[in-house]
């Protein structure tokens, strides 16, 4: 169960993929941090993520957190965007077969879990294949 | 700063067990670990502990801890460091003692998973991982790990096979102690055979869910001798972490947190990697296991089958690796886990681990994970002559 305020917090991220760019030195950041890791700079700005890129790697869920019993087996990647960052999400409208490291994948706005029958319904980016 | 000692231990059997509780788990620990030390007080007890809050519905064990084992009104307190509770809890007293704030030092850890019903032990372990960015999208912490495993198998060329091996000698080794919850022999088909828990980790990649406790008296060095002949000093010791998001680290195969402990452990030791003769390491699960030896010095990168083939991990090799049988088949019982390793080091360097004693060992290593490699403390401890 998760509280609507702290669902609410992080909308930006989940779901329009607002990280931050550090100023100093290019390096991308998600999710955003006070300080770049790598050159220690405060000077950040909002910076929004690329919708594509690649999955370096990824793993079938056979046995699955609470909450996500419906779905199993469902895929769980690391896509590396466009610009080098990378983002742990769901792989989704593909077979779980199917799904094969490097290859190419778009964000997609959808459900991620709900909070039973009257708790709320959580949403994010997941990525599928871009065929 | 003054020079530590670890004077005594104590262990219970790593263990579905049923029968206690937490504070009584921990307390069977306790009278082992004070039975053959007449120490005049203990003068704080400091335990690692994740998951008693889920599991136990119970919070602030340090005071109830002390009130069982009778050690009140000395302070007592829990350290939560995920799976590295353990390893944080022995920094936290050495920092005690050598500080000089306090002379005898409780510590260790103790974990109670088979109190957990349902999926909440699933649930609690996963709390390790970052919450917002990890496990809202549905991970766990088994499957942020087989991310792992299969980027390293890709990225390397290595089979599943070549990192079940790595399981049967954790078995081999398990199988003399008599602590360990899983103590028989594997095949490299059982690993290979084994229910797929999240592709490419199988059950038999996996430590299993058990309950134990283990601790841990520390002294000043110079105090010791007056009550044991059969001490250890800590020559090395340190914490250090990485970003708790895996997808956030610049290179996915090195546990950078086990990096930078070990590099500050080594140098306050004064040793390096080829001066350890035995280490007990941290493998949550295989490729745990695996980024472990490589970012600690005893293999290099990618090379790891090459190394367990030769015998190279294995008693007589060129480092003793998990005698004990490891997490995978001593068992990992999470915040208690990092206290074994440093009493398992301690008894392996005074002659007290009987069937899986490794002979001559002077310089031992223990080496704790927190998370997905988020935290990670390293102890080294040295025989005293
Ligand atoms: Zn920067």
């Amino acid at each position: 169960m998760m509280s609507v305020p702290r669902y609410w917090r992080e909308i930006p991220e989940r779901t329009r993929f607002e990280g931050a760019r550090c100023t100093a030195c290019g390096n991308t950041l998600f999710p955003p941090r006070m300080k770049c890791p790598k050159c220690g700079s405060e000077a950040l700005e909002k910076y929004k993520l690329p919708q594509k890129g690649k999955l370096m790697t990824y793993t079938i869920v056979r046995s699955p957190p609470k909450g996500f019993e419906k779905m199993t087996p469902y895929v769980l990647g690391m896509v590396k965007l466009d610009d080098g960052t990378i983002v742990t999400v769901q792989i989704t409208d593909v077979q779980p077969n199917q799904v094969s490291i490097g290859m190419q994948v778009e964000s997609v706005f959808r459900k991620i879990s709900e909070d039973g029958e009257s708790g709320i319904i959580e949403y994010a980016l997941k990525f599928r294949p871009i065929f | 700063m003054r020079r530590v000692a670890v004077l005594s231990t104590g262990l219970t059997k790593v263990d579905k067990q049923w029968r206690k509780s937490i504070k009584e788990l921990y307390g069977d620990a306790a009278r082992l670990a004070i039975k053959d030390v007449k120490i005049p007080q203990i003068d704080a007890l400091i335990v690692g502990n994740m998951c008693a809050s889920d599991l136990s519905d119970q919070n602030n064990i340090g005071a109830l801890i002390a009130d069982y084992i009778g050690i009140a009104p000395s302070t007592a307190y829990r350290i939560e460091a995920a799976c590295g509770s353990g390893g944080a809890a022995v920094l936290g007293a050495y920092l005690a003692v050598a500080s000089g704030m306090y002379d005898f030092v409780m510590t260790g850890g103790v974990e109670k998973l088979t109190d957990g019903v349902g999926g909440n032990t699933t649930h609690s372990l996963g709390k390790a991982a970052d919450a917002e960015f990890e496990l809202f999208y549905g991970s766990s912490f088994v499957s942020l790990n087989a991310m792992l495993m299969n980027h390293y198998m890709h990225h390397y060329h290595i089979s599943r096979e070549d990192f079940a091996d790595f399981a049967v000698l954790m078995h081999k080794n398990g199988s003399r102690n008599p602590y360990a919850q899983l103590p028989f022999p594997i095949t490299r088909e059982t690993v290979i055979n084994s229910d797929m828990i999240s592709d490419p980790i199988s059950l038999y990649d996996c430590a299993p869910v058990g309950d134990g406790a283990a601790s841990l008296i520390l002294c000043p060095l110079e105090d010791a001798p007056k009550y044991s002949d059969s001490y250890v000093e800590i020559t090395g010791i340190a914490g250090a972490t990485d970003t708790i998001n895996l997808s956030s680290r610049e290179d996915l195969l090195t546990l950078k947190s086990t990096v930078s402990a070990a590099e500050k452990a080594y140098k306050m030791a004064k040793v390096s990697p080829r001066d350890i003769d035995v280490a007990e390491i941290h493998d949550t699960f295989t490729i745990t296991g695996v980024l472990s030896l490589e970012d600690l010095g005893f293999c290099e990168k990618g090379k790891f089958h090459k190394t367990l083939a030769n015998g190279g991990f294995e008693p007589g090799g060129s480092i003793s690796i998990n005698p004990s049988g490891g997490l995978k088949s001593r068992g990992h019982p999470v915040g208690a886990t990092g206290a074994y390793q440093v009493a398992e080091i301690a008894m392996q360097l005074t002659n007290k681990a009987d069937k899986w004693q490794i002979p001559d060992a002077e310089i031992g290593l223990a080496q704790n994970i927190g998370g997905s490699g988020s935290s990670t403390y390293v102890t080294i401890l040295r025989r005293s002559r």
